[in-house]
């Protein structure tokens, strides 16, 4: 299978005056169709590394390419484009818009592409939050579901345009630990279902345990990588 | 384009107090400046009614030594003919004889104004202004004004002799009163046709002046350079009330000028608190934005969000403002009445005007929200997703 990240000799330094280097020179690559998950401390720079797989934030120095593009030189209209269709975010704190009911969530990224949504993509939509188990709560706005429906409406988002990538920070960190479960098999039935590659950022050494390769991150260093 | 108004819509109605302040703000700015631009229109043209509305605008003069106009006839149409700046809304013939009227021991100067009829009324409005009689119909019938009637102590139908500058004796009879509500006007006028006065001055055919009214008051020196320039060849003169009145229009403009100023600064006020209302709404909204861009929104359509907030808070506040000023319009027009009943100030309602504060709102509220608008095209979604 092909490498759909790959991240050369990535540094990343934080403050102008105090420097602290967070990422020292990190080389990863991700198989298209992979399920991984990302360990370490708070502070040991996980999180930072997935803002920089996921072109939130911009290295230091160091090569991105997403599947086979080069992101670390292109123009801020350019990555949002990137993050839009290739990308797809799962987030601690769901990060739904309030303003917005959970199925006009779920087809924010597409509208966000300069869409109109067709009848096919509300099909899709309804199926992945039938998939996700979200479809009595469609008309909801963001605050009148649960912690569980919540993030599994930012799932379904995270799902409408199809991305080559799913990347969660913490996804389950926010639920207890029976919501978690139903959500850590969610995203493995959709990884085997659509063939999503996931990237998994969790402190949860259970959670990571059920993923395919797990890779630690301990001061901003790469100190264990296994595969099953 | 569509999302970013969608979101704007939903960003506005999510936060109902906080839209309606603002929109507030915005028709309040907007209604004071109906009002007052209507009230100092209003002001403005009555003004220019009182002084001019029932005077000649324009007049047309001979600058021959006996003061006549000879061939005026042959003037007026080639005047019709032009093409002026401003439509002519009145122009006639008058023939001006100065009298002396004895009465008693009493002599007073009078001038015998021969108008030329229907045309002067448009001026003049004679007909109206007839308070007692009726208009003359026939040669040597005059009116007399209401005050020059009362200090000699005539009435309707009385005989009264006349001397002519040239020195001869003629006798008119009074067959009506009129009132152009100016006391100068009546006690030193009288108002008779062409005819008569062509025949009490010795005039022949001719006239001795030619009287206008413009459509737009204010382009009426416009319209004598026009008027003048196609005339040159003829022994004539022209003068215009602007040229006459420099003071009424040093104070009318002194008056636009701080109505202006009075609207610049509501404007400035009411741009600054949407902009930093709108400021705010950027910092309270940074969490949808940057989760916005983290799914890919571009930062143009993320500052477009702003501006269409900006917009629509704009048009509705324009329009709620157009209201309440013209409810104001209607409480002055209703409750500030003079003793006659009729309003202190007759309001002008310029629709153009009003259209035009519109505008302005609507700009400037677009205006204001660069500034957040720019903010939120600043925002970075790391920053967001890093501090939660």
């Amino acid at each position: 299978m092909a490498n759909i990240i790959e991240l050369k000799d990535i540094r990343k330094v934080y403050g102008t005056v105090v420097k602290t280097e967070v990422l020292h020179g990190i080389n990863l690559s991700f198989e298209e169709g992979s399920f991984n998950s990302i360990i370490g401390q708070s502070g040991s720079g996980k999180s930072t590394l997935m803002n920089i797989m996921g072109t939130l934030d911009l290295p230091t120095s160091g090569e991105i390419t997403i599947d086979g593009k080069r992101t670390d030189k292109m123009t801020g209209n350019e990555l949002a484009r990137v993050r839009n269709e290739t990308i797809g975010f799962i987030f601690q704190f769901h990060y739904l818009l309030p303003e917005f009911t959970a199925f006009e969530n779920v087809v924010l990224p597409y509208r966000i592409s300069g869409r109109t949504p067709s009848a096919e993509i509300t099909s899709r939509a309804e199926e992945l939050m039938e998939f996700v188990q979200i479809k009595a709560v469609r008309d909801n706005l963001a605050t009148n579901m649960s912690g569980g429906q919540q993030q599994r409406t930012a799932i379904a988002r995270a799902l409408i345009n199809n991305p080559r990538v799913i990347l969660a920070d913490e996804p389950t960190g926010n639920l207890d630990s029976d919501t978690s479960e139903k959500v850590f098999r969610l995203m493995r039935d959709l990884n085997s279902r659509y063939g999503t590659t996931f990237v998994i950022i969790t402190h949860d050494r259970r959670i990571a345990e059920e993923t395919d390769r797990i890779i630690e991150v301990r001061d901003g260093n790469i100190v264990n990588d296994i595969k099953k | 384009m569509k999302l970013a108004l969608s979101i704007a819509l939903r960003f506005l109605s999510s936060s109902k107090a906080q839209t309606l302040l603002i929109v507030l703000g915005i028709a309040i700015g907007v209604s004071v400046q109906v009002f007052i631009g209507s009230l100092i229109q209003g002001l403005q043209k009555d003004l220019v009614n009182t002084t001019i509305g029932n005077s000649s605008q324009i007049t047309l003069t001979s600058s021959t030594s006996d003061r006549r106009i000879e061939g005026w006839q042959e003037i007026i149409d080639s005047i019709k003919g032009l093409e002026l700046p401003t439509s002519l809304s009145a122009l006639s013939a008058s023939a001006d004889v100065p009298v002396l009227l004895s009465s008693g021991d009493r002599t007073v100067s009078v001038l015998l104004r021969g108008l030329q009829f229907p045309e002067a009324n448009s001026i003049y409005n004679v007909d109206s202004r007839i308070t007692e009689g009726v208009k003359p119909a026939s040669t040597g019938e005059i009116l007399i004004g209401k005050e020059l009637k009362e200090d000699l102590g005539l009435k309707d139908g009385d005989q009264i002799t006349v001397t002519t500058p040239d020195r001869s004796v003629k006798t008119l009879r009074i067959v009506g009163v009129f009132d152009l509500k100016i006391a100068n006007i009546n006690r030193s006028w009288f108002i008779t046709n062409l005819e008569t006065s062509q025949t009490i001055g010795g005039l022949g055919d001719s006239i001795t002046a030619i009287e206008m009214q413009v459509e737009e008051v204010f382009r009426a020196d416009e319209n004598t350079e026009v008027i003048a320039q196609s005339l040159k060849n003829r022994p004539v003169s022209l003068t215009d009330w602007k040229s006459q009145n420099a003071e009424l229009l040093t104070g009318l403009n002194g008056q636009s000028v701080s109505s202006l100023m009075i609207q610049v600064f509501v404007i400035i006020a009411v741009s600054l608190g949407i902009a930093s209302v709108l400021a705010i709404t950027v910092v309270q909204k940074s969490r949808q934005i940057g989760i916005l861009k983290a799914m890919g929104l571009k930062d143009s359509t993320s500052s477009m969000v702003f501006l269409f907030q900006g917009l629509i808070l704009g048009v509705i506040g324009a329009v709620v403002g157009i209201a309440f000023g013209f409810l104001l319009i209607l409480m002055f027009s209703t409750f500030a009445v003079g003793p006659d009943g009729e309003p202190v100030v007759g309001i002008s309602v310029n629709y153009g005007f009003i259209m035009l504060s519109a505008f302005i709102a609507i700009g400037a509220s677009t205006l204001a929200a660069m500034v957040p608008a720019r903010r939120s095209s600043k925002l970075s979604p790391v920053e967001v997703i890093r501090n939660g």
